[in-house]
């Protein structure tokens, strides 16, 4: 059974599982913790060697990898560490303001 | 059905690891603290000797006995522990993460002022300032009813309305080391009351994960969660009665929310809980042979506080004395009990006259003479209509 809590914010204080506990594992996922950054990770595809470090080290699991190679940042989850920038060998991370970001986005 | 008790002399403490064995708990992690201590010791002894099948955990602190507890009753085991005065005030964290986490742990509490200065008697500091935790408080006249409240709640703690975990308070010295005598049940009858106990949800369980002891900082659901085991209190007062009512029938001795004597005529009362009721309500027959209107109650559970029912059985009174074996140091706003008491009554249209008497801290006695004395104040109260001194302290030196 999936927990539907997309509606969550408007259950009544009765509909809660008692004590918090959650029991379907592995929703986290449905929990975005994306709007915590303050810094979005651009990569720059023609600088990136596709060593996959970033992938590695991303704590969030927000380097998106298809067929062996880095596609993109999953921004719901990406939180803006800069540890993929950081440890990217070849510079091909930049670390931009995400207010910055997100304008030039809807530009 | 046929009601079969044996007899035995024991003392408090004993009562109380009689009850513990007979529930057979899957887990106990207990640390001894004076004078809880009997009750970890015979009970481990118990363990040792094969009579429980209990797994017993000594731990190092009581902080370590109650996340123990917890841990134990999170993977889906039926869980006691037992504590007095300081190894409650160091569980006190963890009071409301049990509570909190809905998990329906069992702790007889034996009654110990709090330091400082260091006193090893009776008073009701400990558990009062655990008042708000979010457990279940049942309090016990003597070692019988330590007993019969174990048992019980166990099967108050568990019921699917409530799981909450409840506390058993009995008098430190008084109750818990001295001999009286207990009726006990046979074990096949405690073992059917209480039952098989069947857990909302276990970490153990690998086909049904749970995740437990989540956050909720960020959207915050937290106020939905208290309001829940607000709701869980409210549906304790049926579930006590009903229980307390279930064990008269296999026990003979049934229990409600509070007991009271004399009170269809009585014109004043006294409110008491613990193991002063004995003392009181032997005064109270006795005045009450001489034809003295006085009325008492003993106030078995105090969480959840019983105001609906107080406040019907004191509208009518003249006057009523509540007697506290705690202080709130709230300057001169009474005991715990005279707060709760007071409040109760405050939306009856006519409400009776009420004073405070805190006694007996520290365990300091509290003598027939000293009843006197403040039945006399409160007549005198109830007679001229007026109250001189709302919180007196009975038996301080003064
Ligand atoms: S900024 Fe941090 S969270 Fe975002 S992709 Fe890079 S390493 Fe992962
Ligand atoms: S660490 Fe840098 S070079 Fe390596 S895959 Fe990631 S972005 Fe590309």
């Amino acid at each position: 059974m999936t927990w539907e809590i997309k509606d969550i914010q408007k259950w009544d204080w009765k509909k809660h599982p008692a004590g918090a506990v959650i029991k379907d594992p592995g929703n986290s996922c449905q929990f975005k913790t994306g709007g915590w950054r303050t810094f979005r990770p651009i990569r720059d595809d023609k600088i990136c060697n596709q060593c996959l470090i970033c992938y590695v080290f991303c704590p969030d699991s927000a380097i998106i990898v298809k067929d062996e190679k880095v596609v993109g940042v999953d921004y719901n989850f990406c939180k803006g560490c800069g540890i993929c920038a950081a440890e990217c060998p070849v510079d091909a991370i930049e670390m931009v303001d995400e207010s910055k970001a997100k304008k030039k986005q809807v530009e | 059905m046929v009601i079969s008790n044996k007899t035995i002399a024991a003392i408090g403490t004993d009562a109380v690891s009689e009850a513990m064995r007979q529930i057979n708990p899957d887990v106990v992690a207990a640390y001894p603290i004076t004078p809880q201590t009997a009750i970890v010791e015979t009970f481990s002894q118990m363990v040792a000797d094969g009579l429980v099948k209990t797994h017993f955990v000594a731990v190092e602190s009581e902080h370590s006995a109650m996340s123990a507890a917890i841990g134990a009753a999170s993977s889906g085991a039926r869980v006691m522990t037992c504590t007095s005065s300081q190894g409650l005030a160091y569980m006190w964290e963890l009071l409301y993460i049990a509570s909190g986490l809905r998990l329906p742990i069992v702790m007889p509490n034996v009654n110990r002022s709090l330091s400082a200065p260091i006193n090893i008697h009776c008073d009701h500091g400990d558990s009062m300032g655990a008042r708000d935790t979010g457990w279940i408080q049942l309090f016990s006249e003597n070692g019988q009813e330590a007993y019969d409240n174990t048992i019980q709640a166990a099967r108050i703690a568990e019921h699917p309305d409530i799981l909450l975990p409840a506390m058993v308070l009995m008098d430190g010295f008084i109750i818990s080391h001295s001999i009286d005598r207990v009726d006990i049940l046979e074990d096949e009858v405690v073992s059917k009351f209480v039952g098989e106990y069947k857990p909302a949800f276990s970490l153990l369980d690998a086909e049904n994960p749970v995740s437990i002891g989540t956050f909720d900082g960020l959207y915050g659901y937290f106020f939905e969660f208290k309001r829940q085991q607000e709701e869980a209190m409210v549906n304790a007062f049926k579930v006590i009665k009903d229980v307390g009512k279930e064990f008269g029938e296999i026990s003979g001795r049934p229990y409600d929310l509070f007991e009271t004597v004399g009170m269809e005529d009585a014109e004043y009362a006294i409110i008491v809980l613990g193991s002063a009721c004995g003392t009181v309500r032997h005064q109270v027959e006795e005045m009450r042979s001489r034809g003295i209107k006085i009325g008492m109650i003993k106030l078995r559970v105090f969480r959840p506080f019983p105001a609906k029912e107080l406040a019907e059985v004191l509208s009518g009174l003249k006057a009523v004395a509540v007697f506290d074996r705690s202080d709130t140091f709230a300057g001169h706003l009474g005991g715990p009990v005279f707060l709760e008491v007071r409040s109760s009554l405050y939306d009856l249209p006519k409400r009776p006259l009420i004073v405070n008497y805190v006694y007996g801290l520290g365990g300091r006695d509290l003598s027939i003479e000293l009843i006197d004395k403040a039945v006399g104040e409160l007549a005198e109260i109830a007679s001229s209509g007026q109250v001189k001194q709302l919180v007196n302290y009975l038996g301080l030196r003064e």
